[in-house]
């Protein structure tokens, strides 16, 4: 690793100074950012721990939204007695997320702002219409995500929430890459609103929302035979574009079939 | 005073004597020991698959924080540093020995693969040694690489090696080619079939490590690092390399964290580590990072081969042939010219009596990472080879995979194959019998409906392996070209309280050998386990052995026995005296020496006094004190054989295999420790699934990259992908070594990739899938079976 | 640098380290306590595991700094020298759950996180629950027993 100056801001205030003034990174559970400052692949200048900020860790029910606080790890997600109770796929999903090592110290916060194309909340947050809170605006997850490894987020913009609505219809279908056990394939089903919502990670190109497959689904017409772009996926070892997206079309059916 | 004897007996499931170590933190891997004044070492290494070198701009580095030195290929030829040595020589067909490519410890002015070492940094921290390595500057140009066996022998192909034509190191052959061709002539069926064996990345989860330390007084060199053989490492590096004379060279291998092969080579990195360790004032360690060694610790397998059977009508084996592509990487590694050939072309008879065998070998230099032993090192190319083509003879004939398999068997002991073994001993028809019952075959039926009603396509695969383990013997080995002898050797030092020392030249990395070892001596002395201890890895105290690979613990354990035998006679010719008896009257039994001519007993410890009190005996005709010492070299090999019966399931909408059981009956000769040996199964096994499921070593074709470089892209096994596993041993004693053992390490990855993708098969009713099975794959042929 | 205060196997250690130190390398080069492994660099392999405020985690991916002010449990802190062995570590001993050793740290206190969070185990709970954990000897069968009696006997204990 380069040498980099640690900060652990006392206040999500402070954090914003550090960030913005000192040039520094945001640095949630570490979970991807650890291995890649170990690998050199990143040079920052200081770290802004968000782990110890009380004020970014927990869960509130705002009146049907539920809000995972940015410092939530996934292994409290998971266990969370209001996600469970009001977006249970939410808690299943949390508690598929890398490992259990991984998911105690891995954020949601951390997940939604690196966006990794194979990861695993950004279905939820596409699927359900999430809000992503940060220390200035909220933003709508479908404008959050712009493309893989990127997001809508200004430099030195702290995520300090994610809303998602109550949701009982919902379900997370993942085809786990043999390998590292990210989503070779994964789909988030929901009802939101009597509509059908499949939102697809591991594509190659970040996560998007299915929308043709979303009206077949409505409309009681075929996934298999519905239209899926194929500029959003990519090829690589593991699979061609060409199996990625029959698996899309395979784990979506079974992401449906378990929503019921 | 009669102490009674409380010992175990060779046989028992006794608890591993090793394990509180490890389970409290306290194992002593190499890594784990900084040395005052450690110094830290750190690899510039080409990220070019293949280029010439021609700049190389060390002025900036050498200048910057901690930095002791700077270490250059062309300063280690200078210095007079001998090219790496490949131990086994290989005739070509036409006469010619094997053709080695030069293979510097540092490359000199020429990379060949992704991840060679160029240059060498010591400085005073981990990060200093790195920061400088990062700064170092190489000029490249860019040559042609080919990484597959197909592309290096093309005639476009650029040489790899400038004198070495066609890419070939050899091309080899080993059988009666003309008694093949006539077998082949009058058969009443000839299968083809082309198969690759994929290359691997052996991946002990310990990476590899040195530390060594070069004193200026006293011109001793110690150097520790994690081993398989040490004392071998220990000849090498004094004879070959001149690094230090070998009486003042202490080779140190403490605890290993697996081995698997990887670690019982010569490496470039640790020869110049050790070679920098004398230019500087300090110690000097380096340890592989995990991206290191998916580069450079030497991968396995990589075959490509044609193979064809000819059988009569009634489906019985008449000749087979073999011509194989043997990719060997960039230069030929310490045993890489043996693993292809003699650890492989050999096996091919498999458990059959085949009248004619014909095997030709091609080994392929390539822009990759050098091959050398992996977990059964040519043993697995040969099952695989022999147990697809017979499964896909079985299908064309219609005859059951069982039955193909029973008909041909070899039933006589011992059997000369065509192909240099002489199988010593086995029961075939047992294993298979046993295996069959183990996994309910005539049920299996049943459980493909079952998975049928579920969506789910069923299939059953068998796989019969037998291989030569127990090396030695050192005379027939030098025949078919060994350099080195391969016996064992064993002291074993009796205390004058009765506690006991057995030094080894046997290296346990994970397999029990301080538990199997001491039940040996438990066994034969009645001496309890915690009064013994096996002692191992440092040639300060252990003077001869030639390490563990190869499944041959039981030449160890044999010499341990045959130096505990000579304690007992000497024993016995001091109870005469003792007990006032005649020699031949003296009897040793359960650590009781007595004599039915005399009242007085001597217990073991009792003995082991006397021997050193050296008062009761004539000291001119029975030298005081009781320390044996045996070098045990094996008359022949042994022959561990066994038969695996697995089932898969596979989701066709996804291409999924699942494995549903696994079945193995194996033949391991006596066993030391059915619960030791039980976890070698296991692990053995896990690693067959993960090379025909999961594991593939995968360059870029266009740029030599290894792209499968990190656990994110190579597939291990992990628990939730293998099931529990059914084991039962049957065994047929070996008469190649006293206690009767035939070895066990690597028979789970020799005949579990062969029965995974027979299973495959068995479930798609196709001809044949090359291995890593990935879902994608499957899913291909399944949509193909779909579209006829 | 930052000076940072940890309770390490029950005793207080204050260490000064540059800010880039990971957890692991705390551990072992300067507490010199070497039974966390480092066996990859991607954080896939978990030899590295111990438990930061009794959860388990992977050192090599957490900085030293973040556990300032953390209780940190190593393999070394289960059981003191000469004593009893931690149920779960008997339960590997009983159940030959090791061969080389190297993961076996990382494999012992993951599963002991398992057991407190699941209690009693079945072997596909532990086979899944074990994603962050590789071993290379074993084929992973006699680890899940071990994790499955160190469980049943860690509940009897409490």
């Amino acid at each position: 690793m380069y040498e980099f100056t640690y900060h652990r801001p006392g206040s999500l205030e402070e954090a914003r100074k550090l960030i913005s003034e000192d040039d520094g990174q945001p640095l949630s559970g570490g979970q991807t950012l650890m291995p890649v400052l170990r690998a050199r692949l990143a040079m920052p200048t200081a770290l802004v721990d968000l782990t110890r900020l009380e004020e970014l860790k927990g869960v509130n029910l705002e009146g049907d939204r539920v809000v995972i606080l940015g410092a939530t790890t996934h292994a409290d997600v998971a266990s969370n007695a209001l996600v469970r109770e009001h977006c249970p796929a939410l808690a299943e999903l949390a508690s598929g997320i890398g490992d259990p090592q991984v998911r105690y110290r891995g954020t949601i916060g951390g997940s939604v702002a690196n966006n990794d194309p194979a990861a695993c909340y950004p279905t939820a947050c596409l699927a359900l219409d999430a809000e992503i809170r940060t220390d200035r605006r909220s933003i709508p997850a479908r404008e959050f995500f712009t493309s893989m490894f990127d997001t809508a987020l200004e430099h030195g913009e702290i995520v300090t929430a994610v809303s998602f609505p109550t949701c009982q219809h919902a379900h997370y279908e993942k085809f786990p890459n043999p390998a590292s056990r990210f989503a070779l394939i994964a789909v988030f089903a929901a009802k939101l609103g009597g509509q059908t919502r499949l939102a697809v990670t591991g594509g190659g190109t970040g996560v998007f929302r299915w929308q043709e497959g979303e009206q077949a689904a409505d409309s009681g017409g075929s996934l298999a035979a519905a239209a899926l772009s194929e500029a959003y996926f990519t090829g690589d070892l593991h699979a061609s574009t060409e199996y990625r997206m029959h698996l899309t079309r395979v784990i979506a059916q079974r992401a449906l079939t378990a929503l019921g | 005073m009669n102490i009674a004897a409380t010992g175990v007996k060779f046989g028992q499931s006794v608890k591993r004597q090793e394990d509180g170590r490890f389970l409290r933190g306290k194992g002593k891997y190499v890594d784990d020991m900084i040395l005052p004044g450690q110094l830290y070492a750190a690899f510039v290494r080409s990220p070019m698959a293949h280029a010439r070198i021609t700049g190389l701009d060390l002025d900036g580095p050498a200048g910057m924080p901690g930095v002791r030195r700077i270490l250059t290929g062309q300063e280690l030829v200078d210095a007079g540093l001998p090219a790496l040595p490949c131990g086994w020589a290989i005739t070509s067909r036409d006469g010619e020995p094997m053709k080695v490519g030069v293979r510097n410890a540092l490359a000199v002015d020429r990379v060949r693969y992704v991840g060679e070492p160029i240059a060498l940094v010591v400085a005073e921290t981990q990060a200093q040694a790195r920061d400088a390595a990062e700064a170092v500057m190489v000029d490249y140009e860019d040559l042609p690489a080919s990484v597959d066996v197909l592309d290096a022998t093309a005639d476009s192909a650029t040489l790899i090696h400038d004198e070495i034509a066609g890419n070939c190191a050899f091309d080899w052959e080993l059988g009666d080619e003309a008694a093949a061709d006539v077998a082949f002539a009058d058969a009443a069926h000839r299968i083809a079939l082309t198969l690759r064996n994929n290359r691997l990345v052996p991946n002990a989860i310990e990476p590899r490590a040195i530390n060594a330390q070069w004193d200026a007084g006293s011109e001793e060199l110690t150097v520790y690092m994690t081993h398989q053989n040490p004392i071998g490492m220990r000849m090498f590096y004094a004879a070959a390399f001149g690094l230090a004379s070998e009486h003042k060279l202490r080779m140190v291998s403490p605890d290993v964290g697996g081995g698997f092969g990887s670690k019982a080579h010569n490496y470039p990195e640790e020869v110049a580590v050790t070679f920098a360790s004398k230019l500087v004032e300090g110690p000097v360690k380096w340890t592989a990072d995990r991206s290191e060694a998916f580069l450079t610790d030497a991968h396995g397998r990589d075959h490509l081969t044609d193979v064809e059977l000819a059988l009569d009508s009634e489906g019985r084996f008449l000749g087979l042939r073999a011509d194989t592509q043997a990719n060997v990487g960039a230069y030929l590694s310490s045993s890489g010219s043996l693993v292809p050939t003699y650890m492989y072309a050999t096996m091919l008879s498999g458990q059959y009596a085949i009248p004619a065998i014909h095997a030709r070998v091609r080994a392929i230099y390539s822009n990759t990472c050098p091959v050398d032993a992996y977990r059964g090192a040519g043993r697995p190319e040969a099952s695989y080879v022999i147990e697809r083509i017979v499964d896909v003879a079985a299908r064309e004939l219609g005859i059951d995979p069982a039955e193909i398999r029973r008909r041909n068997f070899i039933r006589e002991f011992p059997y000369q194959t065509p192909v240099v073994y002489e199988y010593d001993s086995g029961d075939y028809e047992k294993t298979l019998d046993a295996a069959l019952e183990l996994a309910d075959y005539p049920g299996f039926a049943a459980r493909k409906a079952e998975s049928e009603a579920r969506g789910k396509l069923r299939g059953i695969g068998v796989a019969a392996y037998v291989e030569a383990c127990g090396i030695g013997p050192s005379g027939k080995l030098a025949k078919l070209g060994g350099g080195a002898g391969m016996w064992e050797s064993a002291e074993v030092r009796v205390h004058p309280v009765g506690t006991v020392e057995v030094l080894t030249g046997a290296h346990s990395h994970g397999q029990g050998h301080a538990t199997t070892f001491a039940q040996v001596v438990s066994d034969r002395f009645g001496v309890p386990m915690e009064n013994i201890s096996v002692i191992q890895g440092d040639t300060a105290r252990i003077q001869a052995g030639t390490g563990t690979y190869g499944s041959r613990a039981s030449v160890g354990m044999s010499a341990t026995l045959r130096a505990c035998n000579q304690i007992i006679e000497k024993g016995k010719k001091i109870a005469t005296h003792l007990m006032e008896v005649d020699y031949d009257a003296v009897e040793f039994d359960d650590g009781i020496f007595s004599s039915k001519d005399s009242n007085v007993t001597i217990a073991f410890a009792e003995m082991a006094f006397a021997a050193h009190a050296a008062s009761g005996f004539p000291t001119d005709e029975i030298e005081p004190g009781l320390v044996a010492t045996s070098f045990f070299d094996p008359p022949e090999f042994t022959y561990p054989a066994g038969v695996y019966v697995c089932e898969v399931e596979i989701d066709p909408d996804t291409g999924t295999v699942e494995v549903a059981s696994f079945c193995a009956a194996d033949d391991f000769g006596n066993v030391a420790n059915p619960m030791i040996v039980e976890g070698q199964v296991h692990g053995g096994v896990t690693q067959g699934i993960g090379q025909a499921l999961w594991e593939n070593a995968l360059y870029d074709p266009d740029t030599g990259q290894l792209m499968s470089a990190s656990f994110m892209d190579y597939g291990m096994p992990r628990a939730g992908g293998v099931p529990d596993y059914q084991l039962v041993f049957s065994g047929t004693p070996s008469p190649s070594n006293p206690l009767g053992m035939k070895g066990c390490g690597e028979a789970g990855a020799i005949g579990s990739p062969p029965a995974i993708i027979n299973a495959v098969c068995n479930a798609l009713g196709v001809r044949h899938v090359d291995m890593p099975a990935t879902p994608e794959k499957i899913w291909r042929l399944c949509q193909q079976k779909e579209a006829n | 640098m930052t000076e940072i205060t940890l309770d390490v196997n029950g005793k207080t250690a204050t260490l000064d380290l540059p800010d880039n130190t990971l957890l692991i390398h705390a551990l072992r080069d300067h507490l010199r306590l070497t039974g966390a492994h480092m066996g990859c660099d991607t954080s896939q392999c978990g030899a590295c595991t111990v438990h930061v405020d009794g959860e388990a985690v992977k050192s090599c991916a957490m900085l030293a700094v973040q556990a300032d002010g953390c209780s940190v449990t190593t393999i070394e802190g289960l059981a003191k020298d000469g004593e009893p062995l931690h149920p779960m570590q008997q339960a590997f001993h009983d159940n030959h759950g090791l061969q080389c050793g190297f993961c076996t740290p990382g494999m012992v206190l993951a599963g002991i996180d398992i057991a407190r969070r699941f209690g009693k185990l079945d072997p596909a709970t532990v086979r899944d629950q074990l994603e962050g954990n590789l071993c290379r000897c074993t084929g992973y069968q006699n680890i899940v027993a071990s994790i499955i009696e160190g469980a049943s006997k860690m509940e009897g204990q409490s």
